[in-house]
């Protein structure tokens, strides 16, 4: 096998765990996608009177909440939820912050100190609140939380590209390529950024795992979609609420995807961050 | 006092050193020479039992009639320092920045003088000696000094006085000019004699530089991929080499005074520098200078470091805004012209950095970095002229799709070359491009650039801190100190017949690879 693809393919399934990263993340896919075609529930009227109960009780495997939906199949709903607000926020807020990061640090001087300042006033104010009010402006959906969120997390990259970018705006390979001629588009575009892909990629899988926690948070305050929406977030905290009549089941299974979530993501970005490193060749 | 005995280093399947053996008796210079990989620094840290736990060591380093690798840590603790000292290469790096002057010394002093008898002397008054010994002025006042606030000199001889703190017997010295002027180059070598002659210490030098070797040393150990290929009396292996490495090593060695290119008068200039100056908050780091560059010749920039001739060389391309003054490339001044006008200008130079680890997008294969110029300036045909080029300078087409970690740093300076050249460009602009080279590596480079040159016909301001490669390839000199010219002329003009007292300082403070030159050198230089 030869070719950069082949190359970084070879490289990211020597990494045993990306390799279960992504089988876990595709197993979850699976499971919250073609999952509801075989496994058929009612997601939308409540039944009040099956509330609460326990798994392998009428037929519910994994229970039912204290509305009464079976929990195995509000699983499968939420999942899509989550993972997809996850996703897309997690990637905007990255594609925001790395640009907006990358050409501060690129132009230096008072560009770089007013945009900065921007980030800084962000960083000041705290997402919550922020998601708070959106939620209080307008009823929330899934597009909207995945603007919201992805508007209000990308001050954290943000700071980190520039770190990146000042480093490597001096180096050698960058100033040669403007004195040949090259314009700063070129520079961030076909230097900077693909020698910060390491950091770009880390941080992807950390935005969306704390996309994933974030609409969680929402959801616990009540802001979130509005029922019979569901996400695997919001299931947690009000499988909390009876935690103390020993429901173990409401809390434990989207706990438990939870962080499965956030640690295959984690998983795929260390053997992501590897592949796309020409210098690495394996352990 | 020294001795190593069939001393082989493994490293995983990498033979680092094979069959080892040389001693170094008391009072005696030992020069281990040889280019990067070839086994000379291991060498020399096994005998401080500071070697990777993964190394694999066979053979015997005796020191003072005992083998250092059957010492517990206790006694290799008290072995350093007491037995044997060392210099590091870079004295920033070696000295601990938040801590001052006299309190490393004192660290260096206390440490082993608590273990020997007859107590602890008073650890300041010993420090203030000790600089003293090593002729640092005002010895009270440096005590209080942090590293930053002295110069590399003054901090080398901090180094070689912590060295020197508890008399050892044998001080391991690590390139320890490398990273310094040669003026101050001077300096540091006389110290060294000077001590080993006062106190009668071994020292085991380990350089790369045979002007180092001429000036100081009594023997040389010359080391090639791991093994010692040759040993003998300075004068013996400089002068008369018996192995075809050494024989080679020293060919490649640039001399002053080799050069042979005329100087004609400038008529058609490419680069105009007029009354350049460039401040850094207001520190004049370029102090009005003025320079031109003709069609078709080769400019020499030399200066020590923080001379200012880097900055220079910056602005005559456009990366440093000069405070004042102007830079005029092929007539047009380019303080007054806007990015787009300029463009057309770029196509026509071309620059070469020092460091080639950098130089190169380690993210780009080789082509994609050579073909980057005529990505940018739509040239047709890439991949034909980028073979052209990696032709040119002589490396394979093989290279093309390999990234720049897999190349070495002499195929990476070629590749910069490549790419410098990419649209045949009128003028230039090399700064300290061999620097980081090993000198056989250097030679190459500097042989393929002169071919280039002459073929290509190209202006270049070449910046450099080596007067004798300056020599070989340049046509004229300008010679830059503390931010301003202190003279510029022929080549033949300035290095054969100097007017300025600072370019003859200069010029006498390199070292040549001759020691009995070397010894007149010396004695004159008084």
């Amino acid at each position: 096998m030869s070719g950069p693809l082949a190359r970084r393919l070879r490289v990211f399934r020597r990494n045993k765990l990306a390799v279960v990263g992504i089988t876990i993340l595709g197993l979850l896919i699976l499971f919250c996608f073609v999952g509801p075609l075989v496994y058929h529930t009612e997601q939308t009227l409540t039944s009040l009177a099956n509330s609460k109960l326990g798994p392998g009780v009428d037929g519910h495997p994994l229970g039912t909440d204290d509305l009464g939906y079976d929990l195995l199949g509000r699983l499968m709903l939420g999942g899509q939820t989550s993972l997809i607000i996850g996703l897309a926020a997690g990637l905007l807020a990255t594609l925001i912050g790395t640009l907006w990061g990358t050409v501060a640090g690129y132009a230096g001087g008072w560009v770089d100190a007013v945009m900065m300042r921007i980030v800084d006033a962000g960083i000041a104010i705290p997402a919550l609140f922020l998601l708070v009010v959106a939620a209080a402006i307008a009823t929330p959906s899934v597009p909207m939380l995945i603007l919201v969120i992805g508007f209000v997390s990308w001050l954290v990259p943000a700071r980190l590209m520039r770190a990146e970018s000042i480093a490597l705006r001096s180096r050698a390979y960058v100033e040669s390529m403007k004195v040949m001629g090259g314009g700063s588009v070129r520079a961030i575009g076909k230097h900077i950024i693909p020698n910060a892909i390491g950091t770009v990629i880390v941080n992807v899988t950390f935005q969306i795992a704390d996309a994933v926690l974030l609409v969680a948070y929402v959801s616990f305050l009540g802001l979130g979609i509005p029922p019979p929406a569901a996400n695997w977030g919001g299931m947690l905290s009000d499988g909390l609420t009876y935690a103390h009549d020993g429901a173990w089941w409401l809390i434990l299974p989207p706990g438990l995807l939870i962080v499965m979530t956030v640690c295959a993501f984690n998983f795929i970005g260390d053997g992501l961050r590897d592949a796309f490193d020409v210098r690495f060749e394996g352990r | 006092m020294l001795g190593y005995d069939h001393l082989s280093i493994t490293f995983g399947d990498v033979e680092a050193t094979k069959e080892v053996s040389f001693e170094v008796k008391p009072g005696e210079v030992v020069a281990v020479v040889g280019e990067s990989g070839s086994g000379k620094s291991v060498t020399a840290m096994s005998a401080l039992g500071l070697l990777p736990r993964k190394a694999k060591v066979t053979g015997r380093i005796m020191l003072g009639g005992r083998d250092v690798r059957g010492l517990s840590g206790k006694e290799l603790r008290e072995l350093r320092g007491n037995e044997i000292a060392m210099v590091f290469q870079e004295p920033m790096t070696a000295l601990n920045p938040v801590h001052t002057i006299g309190w490393q010394l004192a660290e260096a002093i206390t440490l082993h003088r608590a273990d020997r008898k007859g107590g602890v002397p008073d650890p300041k008054q010993k420090a203030v000696e000790l600089l003293r010994m090593v002729g640092l002025d005002r010895p009270e006042h440096r005590l209080k000094q942090y590293p930053h606030e002295l110069s590399g000199g003054m901090r080398q001889r901090v180094m070689i006085a912590m060295a020197i703190a508890c008399d050892p017997k044998v001080i391991i010295a690590d390139e320890p000019t490398t990273a310094l002027d040669v003026t101050v180059q001077a300096e540091i070598l006389d110290l060294l004699r000077e001590l080993r002659d006062r106190l009668g210490t071994a020292i085991v030098l380990i350089t790369h530089s045979m002007g180092v070797v001429a000036d100081l040393a009594d023997r040389v150990v010359v080391m090639y991929r791991g093994a010692v290929v040759e040993t003998g009396g300075v004068d013996d292996v400089l002068l008369r080499p018996s192995h075809d490495y050494t024989k080679r090593l020293l060919k490649a060695v640039p001399r002053l005074g080799s050069g042979a290119r005329q100087a004609e008068d400038v008529v058609e200039p490419v680069l105009s520098v007029r009354n350049l100056v460039v401040s850094f908050g207001g520190q004049r780091a370029v102090d009005d200078i003025s320079f031109q560059i003709g069609k078709g010749e080769v400019v020499g920039l030399v200066g020590e470091s923080g001379s200012g001739k880097t900055t220079a060389g910056r602005c005559t391309v456009g990366l440093q805004k000069p405070t004042d003054g102007s830079v005029e490339l092929f007539g047009q001044d380019i303080a007054k012209l806007s990015a787009r006008k300029m463009r057309p200008l770029t196509a026509r130079i071309g620059m070469i950095f020092q460091d080639p680890a950098s130089s190169l997008d380690p993210r780009m294969t080789i082509a994609e970095c050579v073909a980057e110029p005529l990505v940018l300036h739509k040239a047709k045909d890439h991949r034909k002229r980028v073979d052209e080029l990696l032709d040119a300078v002589e490396l394979g087409a093989a290279t093309r799709d390999r990234y720049p970690h897999e190349l070495s740093g002499g195929q990476r300076q070629r590749v910069s070359i490549a790419r410098a050249l990419a649209l045949n460009p009128d003028l230039l602009i090399a700064d300290e491009p061999t620097s980081a080279l090993d000198v056989s590596v250097q030679a190459s480079i500097l042989e393929l650039f002169l071919d280039l040159q002459r073929r290509l016909k190209f202006s270049c301001l070449f910046i450099s801190h080596d007067l004798a490669v300056v020599d070989m390839l340049a046509n004229r000199v300008v010679v830059m100190h503390r931010g301003k010219i202190v003279e510029q002329g022929s080549r033949a003009d300035v290095f054969g017949a100097p007017r300025e007292d600072y370019t003859r300082r200069l010029l006498a403070a390199a070292p040549v690879p001759d020691p009995v030159e070397q010894r007149e050198r010396r004695a004159s230089r008084g």
